[in-house]
Parts: structure tokens; C-alpha cells; sequence
């Protein structure tokens, strides 16, 4: 399997970051804004998007996938607004989602998922099964590829996601808390791809887990209640905290003390 | 790729691997071979005259032979249902066959009492149905996935309400031939509502405008066929206006034909 080298390759790039968002907001709800706000670039590399349940991360994912619609401000993906729907679908080829909630095809193999999942991406039907089949390899699934996704434990379902996001290559790579139901192993595992991804493209990773984030991101995006509270290395982040600050490791004190200053007099949880 | 191929001379020094061919030029071959079969077979053949380099390329396809074994993509041209319906749509359109079934076998045994067949009072709000489970955020798991690809949209949900009227039409259309119901007489409305569950989908959601739609049909068509024994909108009378509803959900659908990207969410 060779990935062509196409006119997309070589065409110089019009754009600064593959995400640019400019006092983003999205409202969830009629008094509910899930982003307020957000002024964010983000380019090539690993971006943890780290944040306490509830802080609008899984909502930040969905904008960013083009899945809903920004209130106000403006988002651009490769330098052109997502406002214009027309664009949409010329966007979404070149992005991988992953959804918090993965939701699958029971009676599917994975093979057929991953296969349904590169149609809908609108990849030419030649190069499909070659694509499937990396992808596959990729999150080390390669021995189930016909079983029915019915079969497979909470993990490898989980892989089978991040296989259908990577399966065409994206520019940028959405991943919605996607070490969740994965063991140790295969966490490290999942940490090694992501690092490898995040050569190449523009990887978003949302999680809550601090230590997901020291080892594989190579920037780190602290998100609270719609609001960007920090942008930085994860050595920037492990420097915010001191000692007295709750927490295990230096990046878990760096997290609690920005979070803490955002939270100001409110009730510990 | 480029119509110009490169000569015969470039692609042996190509292949020797000259050290005095410029790397603008070496770019330039191996971009083009990339892309064209016809000068890879030159490739092929040039090299197999040099030692050197067939050495290389078994030592290469040595390597690479045991991962190549253990990976078998799937067979080309496995047939795609996928692409004209889900999974989830199955169970529905199956469900719906079964009502007309039963819509049919009311009208012809059980001494129906009212004025209006069973069949028709259904079958132009079965459809309805088979949207809903073709587009619904809560009927089909992979809904999420499925929005943020490229097909998502109204190429994607036509093409599903497409296969829905294929199965649908011709089962109703046999069920109005049992009952003597005229095909005008359903099948205007059928597409109406369709099509009106469409238009109205790209502003509130397809689940919700069937839903609405579903409620509207109960409350205009069947709840006075059955306590009155009459529905007045499906008279001869009423066709005029089920093809004006026909067309403005099918104008609607094109000038909106957008909005059907994103999901609605609340403004």
C-alpha cells in the first residue's frame, strides 16, 4: 500500500495552523454556552485538550469536527471558515473523528466498518481496501479484522474507532476521550500511535487524565468552562505548580493550580 | 500525471542510480514513475538487466514477504448494501411491510366498518417511518460518525430515502391492487409527506419532522376516519393540494440543500 503522493502534498499551504479559532463560542442550550469565547491555534503535533468533566470538551470536539455550528466568532480548519457549509465536505476529507460515544454496527465485521467508514469519507473505492487494512494493522487488530464487531471487549472496539478515524489519513485527528476502556498496555500502545500521528498532522486529544497527556502530547490546552485558561508545553504546565498544591506529579500540580485560580472561591468540586 | 514520460536514457541512468543525473531531474522521474504504470514496466525492465540491483530488490522482497503474507486486505468488490441502506433500517422497513400486510388483510376480512380502507389511511404515512430510522440521531448508533464525514448530508439522506421508497412503493402499490384503493390516491400523498419530512428535517431534524409530520397525519386524516368514517383530505378533491405540498417540500429540500450538513442544534 503506497500513499499516493497527490496535488494536496505538494500544494503549498495557504494556511498558519490547521485549527485557528477566533472568539469561538457555541451554545448547547438556551443559557448554556460550552464555548465562550476561545481563541486558539493549533498546528502539526500532539495537542492534549485537558479539562475537568464537563468544561466543553467533548462540545470543542464537535465544532472542530464540523459537526455543529459556531454561535459566534469564527473557526477556521485549514484556513477556511467552517461558516461556509458549502466547504463542509472538502473539510471532512482530510479530517479523522473519533466520538466520545462510539457507536458501532453490531452485526459488522471490522474489516466492513472500517471499509463503511472510508466510503463515507468519500475515498476512491480502489484504495479502500488497502487503507482498511493499514489502519487496521495500525491499532494492532490485524488477527480480528473479520470477526464481528460484536465479539470484541470494550478495548478493542475502542481501537476499531481510532482505526476508522485514521483511515484517511487526516490533516487533523479528533480524538474524544480515546483511552477510555483501554488497559495499561494497550494505553501505551495507543501513546506511541499517537506521538507517530502527531509527526505528520494535527492530533486533538481530549482527555481528563493528566498523565495521557506528559506522555504522549507535545502541547497541552487546559479548557475550563468554555474558556481557555493555558496553552504551553507539558513542562510549561508542570512549572505553573507548586508544592503545596494537591496533586501527584508536577503536571498534576501545575493542572490543580491553574485550575484552582479559574475555579476562584467556588465549591471544590 | 505529466504527459510527458521521461527517455529511455534518463530511465536507465534512473535505474543504474547515475550519480551525475541532477537532482531536479531524479525528482522529476521519480514523482512521474509514482505515478505511471507504463514507465514502472521500463523501470522493470532495465533493472532486470543489472545485477546489482535485482540482488537488492530480492533482498528487499525477501524482508518484506513474511509481513506481506500475514496481511490479506479484503477482496475487491464485496457487494455494498451499505452504501444505500443501515443496518438500523431493516428492522424498520420490515416492520412497515408488516403494518401494510395487516392494513390489508383489515380491509379485505375483518369487515371494516369504516368508509375509508385501512390501507390508505397508512400507507402514504408509512414512509415516515423509514425517514426517520434512514436519518435519526437516536436510532442509529453510528449517527455521530456518520455526520461528520463528507457524504453526510442530503446526497446521503435522499440516497437512503431513495431505498426507502424502493422497497415501500411497489408493497404498497400491491396492497392497493388487493383493495382496489387508486394509486393516485395514496401514492401523492406518500411522496408529499416524504418529501415534506425532508424539507422540514433540514430545520428541526429529520426524527422530529416525522414525528411531527406523523402526529399531523393522525390528527387531519385518521382521527376523523375513525370516529367520523370520512377523511376529506384524501378525496379526489384533495389531490391538487398533496401535489402542492409535494412541491414545495421538494423546493424547499433545493433551496435548503445545504442546511443539511450540521446538525440543527438550538441558535
Amino acid at each position: 500500500m503506497t500513499a499516493t503522493s497527490g496535488v494536496a502534498d505538494t500544494a503549498p499551504r495557504t494556511y498558519a495552523h490547521e485549527i485557528h479559532a477566533h472568539d469561538l463560542t457555541v451554545r448547547v442550550s438556551r443559557d448554556r454556552l460550552a464555548v465562550d469565547g476561545l481563541t486558539l491555534s493549533l498546528g502539526v503535533g500532539t495537542h492534549g485538550l485537558l479539562g475537568p468533566n464537563g468544561a466543553g470538551k467533548t462540545t470543542l470536539i464537535r465544532t472542530l469536527a464540523t459537526v455543529l455550528r459556531p454561535t459566534g466568532g469564527d473557526l477556521e480548519l485549514f484556513g477556511h471558515s467552517v461558516r461556509d457549509s458549502g466547504r463542509h465536505r472538502e473539510l471532512r476529507r482530510r479530517i479523522g473523528y473519533l466520538p466520545q460515544e462510539f457507536g458501532y454496527y453490531k452485526r459488522f465485521t471490522v474489516r466492513e466498518f472500517v471499509g463503511y467508514l472510508a466510503w463515507l469519507k468519500e475515498m476512491p473505492d480502489r484504495d479502500i481496501p488497502g487503507a482498511v487494512q493499514r489502519a487496521v494493522e495500525r491499532v494492532g487488530l490485524a488477527e480480528r479484522a473479520d470477526d464481528r464487531m460484536k465479539s470484541l471487549s470494550g478495548g478493542m472496539v475502542r481501537r476499531v474507532g481510532i482505526a476508522q478515524a485514521i483511515v484517511n489519513d487526516p490533516a487533523v485527528l479528533l480524538l474524544d476521550e480515546p483511552t477510555v476502556g483501554l488497559d495499561p498496555a494497550q494505553r501505551l500502545q495507543f501513546r506511541s500511535l499517537l506521538k507517530e500521528l502527531g509527526r505528520e498532522s494535527c492530533v486533538v486529544v481530549s482527555t481528563h487524565l493528566v498523565e495521557d497527556v506528559a506522555a504522549a502530547c507535545t502541547d497541552v490546552v487546559l479548557f475550563d468552562r468554555g474558556r481557555l485558561l493555558f496553552q504551553g508545553t507539558p513542562d510549561d504546565l508542570a512549572a505553573a505548580g507548586t508544592s503545596d498544591q494537591p496533586g501527584d506529579s508536577p503536571l498534576e500540580r501545575g493542572y490543580s493550580a491553574l485550575l484552582s485560580d479559574s475555579a476562584q472561591g467556588k465549591g471544590s468540586w | 500525471m505529466s504527459a510527458q514520460h521521461p527517455s529511455d536514457a534518463l530511465v536507465r541512468a534512473y535505474t543504474r542510480g547515475d550519480t551525475d543525473l541532477p537532482a531536479d531531474r531524479l525528482w522529476a522521474v521519480e514523482a512521474h514513475l509514482e505515478g505511471c504504470s507504463g514507465c514502472r514496466a521500463r523501470l522493470a525492465a532495465e533493472a532486470g538487466g543489472l545485477p546489482d540491483v535485482t540482488a537488492l530488490l530480492t533482498t528487499v522482497r525477501d524482508g518484506l514477504e513474511p509481513g506481506l503474507a500475514a496481511s490479506r486486505p479484503a477482496a475487491r468488490g464485496a457487494r455494498r448494501v451499505t452504501a444505500w441502506t443501515t443496518p438500523v433500517m431493516a428492522p424498520w422497513l420490515a416492520t412497515i411491510v408488516a403494518v401494510t400486510a395487516v392494513a390489508v388483510l383489515l380491509d379485505r376480512t375483518a369487515r371494516w366498518s369504516g368508509g375509508v380502507s385501512p390501507v390508505l389511511l397508512l400507507a402514504p404515512a408509512l414512509p415516515l417511518a423509514g425517514v426517520a430510522a434512514a436519518w435519526t440521531r437516536g436510532l442509529d448508533p453510528a449517527f455521530e460518525l456518520t455526520a461528520a464525514t463528507p457524504r453526510a448530508g442530503l446526497p446521503l439522506l435522499l440516497r437512503r430515502t431513495l431505498t426507502v421508497l424502493a422497497v415501500l412503493l411497489p408493497v404498497h402499490a400491491t396492497a392497493g391492487l388487493l383493495t382496489g384503493v387508486a394509486l393516485a390516491q395514496w401514492l401523492l400523498p406518500s411522496l408529499a409527506l416524504t418529501a415534506a419530512a425532508l424539507a422540514l428535517g433540514g430545520v428541526i431534524g429529520v426524527g422530529r419532522a416525522t414525528a411531527v409530520l406523523g402526529v399531523l397525519w393522525s390528527a387531519a386524516v385518521l382521527a376523523p376516519a375513525v370516529t367520523l368514517g370520512s377523511a376529506p383530505l384524501l378525496r379526489p378533491g384533495g389531490l391538487p393540494g398533496w401535489a402542492g405540498v409535494l412541491v414545495l417540500g421538494v423546493g424547499v429540500l433545493l433551496a435548503r440543500r445545504r442546511a443539511y450538513t450540521t446538525s440543527p442544534g438550538p441558535r
